[in-house]
């Protein structure tokens, strides 16, 4: 037997190509605030975006499991954090992102896409607006390119501090309210907060940037705090009887289910929005007014449809497709999957794949080869799972 | 019966000339929660370190060899059901398939446990 790589090595084909790359310090995984942390609680560390991180601590499927009925705990602190002000920044994000930001509030939380000349998504992230400037979150693997692009783009009277001091933390799971609202003050409670709203909390006494979002489908909170804070604060957290810490394995387990796209896998900077799916980080006005990188490329796709698109397949059997197996329709290669594994809540394989738009419509049948195998799959609209964001209106 | 063991983390236990093989309980726990395992088919031939069966979980699908050559009689129904017996008794009722062993002298190259555990902590 061998132990085939997994997809937790690595996210994304920028992975090592780190910009600006000290001679003096050592090649090899880094270390984030949390590493003795899960070394302590068991996790099993792997590189992953240059870090060392945990994949799992009692199991995938336990975590993935009790995440779904509880609350689970993510380190995230490898996702770039970054924080861009100055005079006119608005309209110069705006010039670089699709986004639209004039109706983004104080503490509103956005999806939005960082977009190459050509339409293709160089990474997705998070746009804030804090009461001076934004926050953006922005994928571990991409950052150092994802400044670089983003000083290229800027003008230079925007500043953009790279927030090495933070710490990432999500909460997530229909229990993670519960656990989180004893242990924050604020001037808000955290019931002010609806999904994609966030703001400043005292956690444990520290100062921390909360907001209800995440990337499990589940109601959650992804938390920044102070690095030299972050295994007191991980301690408070999950002594909660409600939480246990969630490895890398479940976090790509969960999101799959959720259906949102993993950077590098299901989307690259060969693809647009539009195949993607993604035409919700492409807001409205922005639609109507263009004016952004890529808007030329992307913007007659909006019209015309794109050829391609990324589809959800539910698979025949307990035989799991994985990313580069290809899809057939009858005996014609069509598409490939690009994210792909055992759901464990559905306690089948699902997969996302590429197939032509004339083929993405649910119910479509398809196979997909696995190492000489051909597995039945039909396409299935997304999320797998339903999602169970707190909305604000919602009951 | 003796037990040998692959440096790939197959075991073989065998009694005469007939064998039951499965994975370690090191290869299980690091291939983590197994969710599905392709068996090879009864009465097939397998040669030694041919790929005879594939153990899926949530992280990757893994390749099983052959530990030796030989003809395959039984294959564990009960994993159809129940995969995940490969991660509670890998060593037991998580066995993957019975043979028939071509040529006994092929378990001079494998392991004994002794070795084997010791192979497993230099890793």
């Amino acid at each position: 037997m061998i132990f085939v790589s997994d997809t937790y090595n690595s996210s994304g084909n920028n992975s090592g190509e780190i910009a600006d790359v000290d001679p003096d310090v050592p090649a090899g995984p880094l270390t984030l605030p949390l590493d003795q942390w899960h070394r302590a609680r068991g996790g099993r560390m792997v590189d992953f975006a240059g870090y060392w991180m945990p994949v799992q601590f009692e199991g995938i499927i336990a975590e993935h499991l009790w995440t779904r009925e509880n609350a689970g705990f993510f380190d995230v602190s490898h996702m770039g954090q970054l924080y861009l002000s100055g005079e006119d920044v608005e309209a110069a994000l705006e010039a670089v992102l699709p986004i639209d930001l004039s109706t983004l509030p104080v503490g509103g939380v956005r999806y939005s896409l960082l977009l190459n000349e050509e339409g293709g998504i160089l990474d997705d992230l998070m746009v804030t607006r804090w009461r001076t400037g934004f926050y953006l979150v922005v994928n571990g693997a991409t950052k150092w390119d994802d400044i670089g692009h983003l000083r290229e783009h800027l003008p230079d009277a925007v500043t953009i501090n790279h927030l090495e001091d933070s710490a990432l933390f999500a909460l997530q799971g229909p229990k993670a309210f519960e656990a989180l609202e004893q242990l924050v003050t604020g001037e808000h409670p955290l019931s002010a907060l609806t999904f994609m709203r966030g703001g400043q909390f005292k956690l444990g006494g520290v100062d921390a940037w909360i907001s209800r979002s995440g990337y499990t489908g589940e109601d959650g909170f992804e938390i920044a705090v102070p690095a030299e804070n972050a295994a007191e604060l991980a301690d408070l957290i999950c002594a909660q009887s409600q939480v246990k810490p969630i490895g890398l394995g479940a976090r790509d387990s969960l999101r799959l289910e959720a259906g949102l796209p993993l950077y590098g896998h299901d989307m690259t900077e060969t693809v647009d929005p539009v195949s993607a799916d993604l035409l919700f980080g492409v807001n409205k006005r922005r639609r109507n007014e263009g004016c952004f990188i890529g808007a030329d490329k992307v913007l007659p796709l909006i019209g015309a449809g794109a050829p391609t698109r990324r589809v959800g397949l539910a698979i025949e059997g307990r035989m799991a497709a994985r990313e580069g197996a290809k899809v057939l329709s009858g005996e014609t290669e069509v598409g490939t999957v690009t994210s792909g594994g055992f759901s464990p809540s559905l306690e089948r394989p699902i997969a996302m794949a590429y197939v032509p738009a004339d083929l993405a419509a649910p119910g479509t049948p398809l196979s997909i080869d696995v190492r000489g195998r051909k597995l039945a799959a039909s396409v299935v609209p997304m999320p797998f799972v339903p999602h169970r964001y707190h909305r604000k209106g919602a009951a | 019966m003796s037990r040998y063991f692959t440096k790939d983390h197959e075991w073989i236990a065998v009694e005469g000339a007939e064998a039951t093989v499965g994975i370690t309980d090191y290869a299980q726990s690091q291939l983590g929660d197994i969710t599905f395992v392709e068996l090879p088919g009864e009465g097939s031939e397998v040669g030694k370190g041919d790929s005879a069966s594939v153990v899926d979980s949530v992280k990757a699908a893994s390749d099983v060899y052959a530990p030796v050559s030989g003809k395959v009689t039984v294959a564990n129904a009960a994993l159809e059901d129940e995969p995940e017996l490969v991660n509670s008794d890998p060593e037991g009722e998580g066995w993957l398939w019975k043979m028939t062993l071509s040529d006994t002298a092929e378990l001079e190259g494998l392991m004994d446990e002794a070795a084997y555990q010791a192979y497993v902590a230099e890793l």
